[in-house]
């Protein structure tokens, strides 16, 4: 048989030349501070090579295509092409290999998380040579933060509007998620708002079906938020969803919840970067809070080899500027490894992310002062296991019981009430120096003599758990030191 | 009706030992303390008026005079409002840390909720503390206002918050 090793070619005679040898990969690199960078999880077809793969990786989200075009030349190609520069095994996981590319930042439009996802994830991820392929982190240079709004109020406006301060958020999504009419809608709003809730919220999937119109929805919702108000004299509100097929519903609403006085209004993920970016210029012209679940996200964040990493897209969404975002409960019925879930809760809050392998964040961050957004934790959480949420989430959450509060046996008031007791009661054992987390269960038994409505709750859901394995999980684990 | 803004509204009123643990774990954030009184307790009545200056730089273990200014305030309008503000400076913070009340009226008749019909089966609402229909200072009944001759902190701000 002839050698099958072709002789190398020129970089620029037509056909193909391996990406490797196009410029994309580059071990020397050293990353400019002004460079977006990123952390992809590639997994590679059998044969093909980690750093050839890594070199198509950055090739193909950034100037190059399958083959060689002269065109290239016409253009100072070094500076626009991305370049990975490292590339390592997974520690354990043959097969896998996180690598890193650096982006010039003059590869992106300012203020444009449409652009910046069209580039870096909007071809590469049906590339053939690879089986699989995820974005871990994602860093942004601080000359490329300066160019987001960021969050419209952002954590410690909001808490000063709302006058709330030094204890988790409380609220509920309006459960069931479809089919109550606009009045009894306004009813569960009501009974969980007085009860001790600040929040309630409409579900990613109401939005304005045959069984309650949107407008319907706000009205009455509106009447229950005031009632609330009124009867504890509280700032109170309640997450009227302006999500809809076109931006001009969405507006139409928006201004809607505006004028009948609502502090606050929610979108889905569903309707993508740009929609979620004008309503985030919207809320800050308008003052209103605007809250973002997260719907849909699974189906790209959750399968440890595919997609994009909920961190990057808490990026995103910080940067394009939300002031709520759902991003885990550690505790309750939905995913999340409970490291991974600080970190994106670190993403979110902190002004300055380091380096945290064990979180999965693969990149110091610096936020450059733009505001925190507050994380939401929804899905499956109940009043017994508050020790166990502020020990993992803080302070600066709204954690939200949907069938915490309705579900309660006395009542929707009562569940309000019990979530209010616990966290109230949790907040002060801690603040006065008791070792709140392995002695949570006996402070929340304590403050329940006094309130009959958190023993309720407490015996109802005692034995409640969701004991399953995330699929999302860090590559290293950690290592217990010896006391 | 009990107003419940602050911390710790839901439990049973704080006793001064369990106010003092929480001064103690402010104070040991680093935090300035400020103590706040009024007498209109509407929901976005940011402006309590300050009761002295806030307390900055006291070390842990000096809570107590922090308490003794809870005490002074409670005398002086045993029939109002009066918070603790925990303040945290920090960059990135800026902000209130924690807040509670520590006085509160004997009788709290609460909010009155004002409809306003509009077109469009819109509403405008109003939420109207019934405790405001009498002037500053005479809110509450007896005791509303200050009952000492404290000094400049006891009525201060009173002339234009009203």
């Amino acid at each position: 048989m002839a050698d099958t090793t072709p002789a190398k070619k020129d970089r620029w005679a037509s056909g193909v030349t391996p990406y490797a040898e196009m410029g994309y990969w580059d071990s020397d690199y050293e990353p400019k501070s002004t460079d977006v960078l990123c952390a992809f999880r590639i997994t590679p077809q059998e044969g093909v090579d980690a750093i050839e793969a890594a070199a198509a990786v950055a090739g193909e989200s950034s100037t190059a295509t399958w083959t060689v075009v002269w065109t290239d030349r016409l253009t100072p190609h070094e500076h626009y092409q991305a370049k990975a520069y490292k590339v390592d095994e997974v520690p354990g996981t043959p097969g896998q290999y996180i690598a890193l590319i650096a982006y010039d930042i003059d590869l992106f439009e300012e203020g444009s998380i449409a652009n910046l996802t069209s580039s870096i994830i909007g071809n590469v991820f049906g590339f053939k040579a690879l089986k699989a392929l995820r974005l871990e982190d994602m860093r942004i240079p601080t000359a490329y933060v300066k160019t987001f709004p960021g969050p419209p109020h952002g954590i410690v406006m909001e808490r000063e509007y709302l006058d709330k301060f030094g204890r988790p958020l409380i609220g509920a999504t309006t459960k069931p998620k479809l089919g109550l009419s606009a009045k009894n809608y306004g009813r569960v709003v009501y009974e969980a708002l007085r009860g001790g809730l600040d929040f309630t919220k409409d579900d990613e999937n109401i939005n304005s079906q045959p069984f309650m119109r949107w407008r319907d929805r706000y009205l009455h919702s509106m009447e229950a938020v005031n009632r609330a108000a009124a009867a504890t004299g509280e700032v109170k509100g309640h997450y009227l969803n302006v999500t809809a097929a076109t931006m001009e519903d969405m507006y139409e609403r928006a201004e809607f919840a505006k004028e009948i006085g609502s502090i606050i209004i929610m979108m889905d993920l569903t309707v993508g970067y740009t929609a979620m970016s004008s309503m985030s210029k919207w809320a800050r012209a308008n003052g209103l809070i605007l809250h973002l679940h997260r719907a849909g996200h699974g189906t790209y964040t959750r399968q440890k080899t595919h997609g994009v990493s909920f961190r990057v897209i808490a990026k995103w969404c910080r940067l394009l500027g939300v002031d709520h975002i759902h991003a885990g409960t550690v505790v309750g019925k939905l995913e999340g490894d409970p490291n991974m879930v600080m970190g994106y809760y670190d993403v979110l809050r902190q002004r300055y992310n380091t380096i945290n392998p064990q979180q999965g964040i693969y990149f110091d961050q610096d936020w450059a002062s733009l505001p925190a957004v507050m994380p939401v934790a929804s899905g499956g959480i109940h009043a017994g296991q508050m020790h166990q949420l502020l020990h993992y989430l803080g302070e600066d959450v709204v954690l939200q019981f949907g069938g915490g509060t309705i579900g309660h046996p006395m009542g929707i008031a009562a569940g309000a009430t019990a979530n209010r007791v616990a966290v109230e009661a949790i907040i002060q054992a801690r603040n006065e120096g008791q070792d709140y987390y392995s002695e949570g269960p006996d402070i929340l038994v304590k403050a329940a003599k006094g309130c009959p409505e958190l023993d309720a709750a407490l015996e109802v859901w005692k034995d409640i758990t969701f004991e399953f394995t995330s699929t999302d999980t860090p590559d290293v684990t950690e290592t217990p030191t010896a006391s | 009706m009990r107003i419940t803004q602050g911390t710790f509204s839901y439990l049973p009123d704080l006793t001064d030992e369990q106010i003092d643990a929480q001064l103690r774990y402010s104070l040991r954030n680093g935090w300035a303390i400020m103590i706040e009184r009024t007498d209109d307790p509407h929901p976005r009545n940011s402006l309590w008026e300050m009761w002295g200056q806030p307390m900055f730089d006291l070390p842990e273990d000096e809570s107590e005079v922090v308490l003794r200014e809870v005490r002074a305030v409670r005398e002086a309008f045993p029939q109002q409002y009066a918070k603790v503000v925990a303040y945290d400076r920090s960059l990135g913070r800026q902000t209130t840390a924690l807040s509670f009340i520590v006085n509160r009226p004997d009788d709290e008749p609460g909010f009155r909720l004002d409809r306003q019909e509009h077109g469009d089966r819109q509403i405008r609402y109003t939420i109207h503390a019934y405790a405001v229909e009498q002037p500053v200072g005479r809110r509450y009944g007896v005791g509303g206002s200050a009952t000492t001759s404290n000094g400049a902190s006891a009525d201060g701000g009173d002339g234009s918050a009203g």
